[in-house]
């Protein structure tokens, strides 16, 4: 029976509907504390002093504590993509000399109780000098921390790319096309908000950090180092994650407090942030400017591509060091050819929240400029934006194809695709000519009507390993231990349905164990969409092996040869059916000499690089500025679909987020740098009436050579284009080419744009 | 410390007696005071509606009740939808058609829907769209969990019906 390729349901889902989840705020211990964070009320200022007396008299408070007791801590270190000249950009875990942003952590209060903490946390005051705010990463760079570090500027890096000869490219251009565009300031915010509960064991002197996630290996390596704890002091612990999108389970201060606090006060010690908290200091993202300009022929192809563009990068360098840069700029020319390409990534800090990766990082941005500059240049030739992407496609006889340099340390090769195949089907799928011609029609009758297209290149499974441990019990249960994480996107049936594809077990008898730092030695985690591609490889890998054990011991127990027997629904049975023997029974038999087990590692030294298109109807209601819309159509070729009915769910959950920052999320800021944009009344997130029904066009026509099981990881296709097809078909609607060149697309904006048409 | 009041509170047909105090939300007594950890806070100020219970059997946001104020109602929480261990058809309909990924919002979309259809079994789909979008999800799309609510609400008319 095959099990890989078919929408089953998830193996991980009972106990979440039955209220029996482990959510960090779930997971309590006799005895704990609480800590609260006392955050900086202002964007940039000098810090003057720290007043606590007032909220150590209350009663119930155990400790307040500041930089000045946490001295001896370093600053968070990088987790990727960390450059030498970033290092003095680091956050320490409670501020230091300055304040950069509003949130900032200056002290903590630990409570007996989380009511009396956040009492406490409200009466410890601040004395900042406060200083003019810089808000605007496109302007000059100013000083990052005057005094502390003189001469060091806003500006610690610009990252460049380039190939070709871009002089030549343009000297012989038909047109240069011109175009600059910004992307919003918006982030993940998963519905469960960071938090932890560190205990300590007096008997054994460790610590347990329960409510890990995405990177718990990492991290506990990280705070180990910090609070210098020897190897086997510190384990993690991951129970169910409300959401990651990039940006849960990041190392961030809290984490390596709640650590330092259970281990000073050797008590249980408990943080669970809110979601004003959440807003103002877990990573934001996005926040891009772009300035491109392309010399083009006259049939639309593109030359050469002349790029500049900006990162707000807001108060620090976090974990993911350029990494959101680096992917832009890697990833800015996409399916299309290019011959000739020159970029430079200004990495930029505000006095906004610190900035990380937020899902497809630096590619819903790269492919909203790059998708808009496509239609800027259908418009100024007078062609269609179908055609124009027609021309620049990479062709399917050009793979792999090496873009020539790297992004995220490894050589940017697309593995497999045929571009110009899929373009093809979703123009079938829409019946594009007839659909625009119906288009066409209901605008000569008034209304604003418009469809917008989005192609892009994803990127995925970035290495380096993983490993994975497999063992069958005489109960005929399978226990697959990983050091991936999960974050909800459906790991474990993921892996089951590996699992049960070599063993054929049914994937309700496999239990999948993630995220436990005392299970696996190593682990790398769960983002860029790497689970399946590298844990799947692993588990497909220590499957095999497994079964290669199980059918050698069943041979000689059957009296026959390996090659003669096979599985079926968790027996061993002769090829001609004469004998059979429960795989079971085989563990039993090796109950004694270790059990029935596998070991699979998998290693790659490539991303693969699934691709997609989207493509956006859209209604634009004139009086109200309304977006209405009317389809939303997403064709994503992952190479092999493990379980279909889950790709379908991510990709339709990557819609919502993108809709989301298309239309509604916005960070903003007043001009002194004070966050105006931190509930859920002032952060809008799309409600099922925002997010329209999507029709996925899921396709299997280029499997990624790369891997064993030709799996392309399917998490960021959904949110990649959303932007770029959204864009394209307001412009459509309004018959006015370029129209929208910012990111969220919110009533006033539009409302500018239309009242502009109108003159 | 704040003074703490005793209330007793009805919660899935059980009795829980409990000493707290007058300010603390009903969410944080359901969870902290009576170990019931199934309802979710999202928010904490009435937004998301993770935090959705039904008190005399009307959804409620528990993140806007105090605890005190539940006296002498009655509550009931995700932990109460199932019938031991036979799912509700509200989760058997979720599981089914893959209306959870993370599972944080959805003891809060279980009982708005759960709610909702008690008190109209005969919801069209646009008012089951207009009650849904009341709460937030950040992984399904919606697309799932309105199919699944749509689906188990045509499963308990049709139960209704025997």
């Amino acid at each position: 029976m095959s099990f890989v390729g078919r929408s089953l349901r998830r193996i991980e889902d009972r106990p979440l509907l039955m209220g029996q989840g482990a959510f960090a705020a779930d997971c309590n211990w006799s005895g704990q504390l609480h800590m609260r964070v006392v955050r900086s009320p202002v964007a940039f200022g000098r810090i003057l002093s720290i007043e606590t007396e007032e909220a150590a008299a209350l009663e119930g408070v155990v400790a307040i504590w500041t930089i000045a007791d946490f001295d001896d801590l370093p600053p968070i270190d990088f987790r990727q993509m960390g450059l030498e000249r970033l290092a003095p950009y680091r956050q320490f875990v409670l501020a230091r000399d300055y304040v950069r942003y509003v949130g900032e952590p200056v002290a903590i209060v630990v409570a007996v109780d989380p009511y009396v903490a956040e009492d406490a946390a409200d009466l410890v005051f601040c004395d900042i000098e406060e200083l003019a705010p810089q808000l605007d990463a496109t302007a000059e760079p100013v000083a990052f921390m005057p005094d502390v570090h003189p001469g060091l500027m806003s500006e610690p890096a610009v990252i460049r790319r380039g190939y070709g000869d871009l002089d030549a490219a343009f000297a012989r251009a038909h047109k240069v096309v011109a175009l600059e565009v910004k992307i919003g300031r918006h982030t993940g915010v998963p519905m469960e908000t960071r938090g932890g509960l560190c205990v300590y064991d007096t008997d054994k002197d460790t610590l347990t950090l329960y409510g890990a996630a995405k990177v718990p290996h990492y991290n506990r390596d990280a705070i180990s180092r910090m609070l210098r704890l020897a190897p086997g002091r510190l384990e993690l612990s991951e129970g169910h994650v409300g959401g990651g999108f990039g940006i849960r389970g990041e190392l961030y201060p809290e984490d390596v407090l709640v650590c330092a606090a259970a281990l000073r006060l050797k008590r249980p010690v408990k943080w669970i942030e809110d979601r004003r908290e959440h807003l103002l200091a877990a990573n934001h993202s996005r926040d891009q400017v772009y300035r491109l300009k392309a010399a083009v022929d006259s049939s639309g192809f593109i030359l050469g591509l002349q790029a500049d563009f900006f990162t707000d990068q807001g108060a620090y360098v976090r974990t993911h060091g350029t990494t959101v840069t680096d992917l832009s700029a890697g990833l800015l020319p996409g399916p299309y050819v290019i011959p000739a390409y020159g970029v430079a990534g200004h990495i930029r800090l505000t006095n906004k929240t610190p900035a990380g990766t937020y899902r497809a990082p630096g590619r819903y941005e790269s492919t909203f400029a790059r998708e808009r500059l496509i239609d800027q240049v259908a418009a100024e030739l007078g062609l269609s934006p179908v055609e124009v992407r027609r021309v620049n496609l990479i062709g399917e006889t050009a793979m792999p194809f090496d873009r020539g340099f790297e992004t995220l340390g490894t050589k940017v090769v697309y593995d497999s695709g045929k571009y110009a195949d899929l373009l093809e089907r979703v123009l079938a799928h829409l019946d594009h000519d007839r659909l625009q011609a119906q288009l066409a029609e209901r605008r000569s009758r008034g209304e604003l009507v418009g469809l917008g297209l989005g192609y892009f290149v994803e990127k995925s499974g970035l290495g380096p390993q993983d490993l994975v441990r497999m063992r069958l019990d005489a109960r005929g249960e399978i226990e697959i231990v990983t050091g991936v994480a999960s974050v909800g996107q459906g790991v474990e049936t993921a892996l089951a349905q590996i699992c049960a594809e070599t063993l054929q077990v049914p994937i309700e008898r496999i239990r999948v164990i993630h995220g436990q730092t005392d299970r696996i030695e190593i682990g790398f985690g769960a983002f860029a969409s790497r689970v399946t591609v590298m844990a799947g490889s692993a588990v497909k890998i220590a499957a095999e092996a497994l079964r290669a054990s199980a059918l050698e011991v069943a041979a000689k127990l059957l009296q026959t040869t390996p090659e003669a027997l096979h599985l079926a629904n968790g027996m061993i049975e002769t090829v001609n059916g004469s004998a059979s023997l429960a795989l079971a029974d085989v563990a039993a038999h090796l109950e004694e000499t270790g059990g029935l087990t596998g070991e699979g590692r998998f290693a790659s030294s490539h991303m693969t690089y699934p691709y997609g298109i989207h493509a956006a109807q859209v209604r634009v209601d004139p009086a109200t500025c309304a977006v209405t819309i009317e389809r939303y159509v997403v064709a994503y070729d992952v190479g092999r679909a493990v379980n279909p009915m889950l790709i379908e769910g991510q990709i339709v959950g990557g819609v919502a987020q993108g809709v989301g920052g298309a239309f509604l999320e916005e960070f903003v800021y007043d001009e002194n740098g004070q966050p105006l944009a931190a509930s859920f009344a002032d952060y809008l997130m799309p409600t099922c009436h925002e997010v329209p029904e999507v029709e996925v066009i899921l396709r299997e026509d280029a499997p990624s050579p790369l891997n064993p099981l030709g799996v392309k990881g399917a998490g960021e296709g959904g949110i990649n284009a959303a932007g770029a097809a959204l864009a394209g078909a307001i412009d459509a609607a309004i018959q006015k080419p370029g129209a929208v060149t910012q990111l969220p697309i919110t009533p006033g904006r539009l409302h500018a744009i239309l009242r502009a048409r109108l003159r | 410390m704040p003074d703490k009041r005793d209330v007793t509170l009805a919660v899935n047909g059980k009795t829980y007696a409990v000493s707290v105090e007058p300010r603390r939300s009903l969410a944080d007594v359901l969870r902290d005071d009576c170990g019931l950890t199934g309802t979710h806070l999202g928010c904490e100020h009435g937004v998301c509606g993770a935090c959705t219970v039904l008190v005399n059997e009307k959804p409620v946001r528990a993140c806007l009740m105090f605890g005190v104020q539940a006296e002498g109602k009655t509550v009931r929480t995700v932990e109460g939808l199932a019938d031991g261990d036979t799912l509700h058809p509200l989760q058997q309909a979720f599981w089914e058609n893959h209306g959870l990924q993370c599972g944080f919002c959805t003891p809060g979309f279980l009982m708005l829907a759960a709610g909702a259809l008690q008190e109209n079994p005969d919801m069209t789909d646009d008012d089951i769209k207009d009650v849904l979008s009341s709460n937030l999800c950040r992984c399904t799309g919606y697309q799932n969990i309105v199919k699944a609510v749509r689906l188990a609400a045509r499963e308990m008319r049709a139960r209704a019906r025997i």
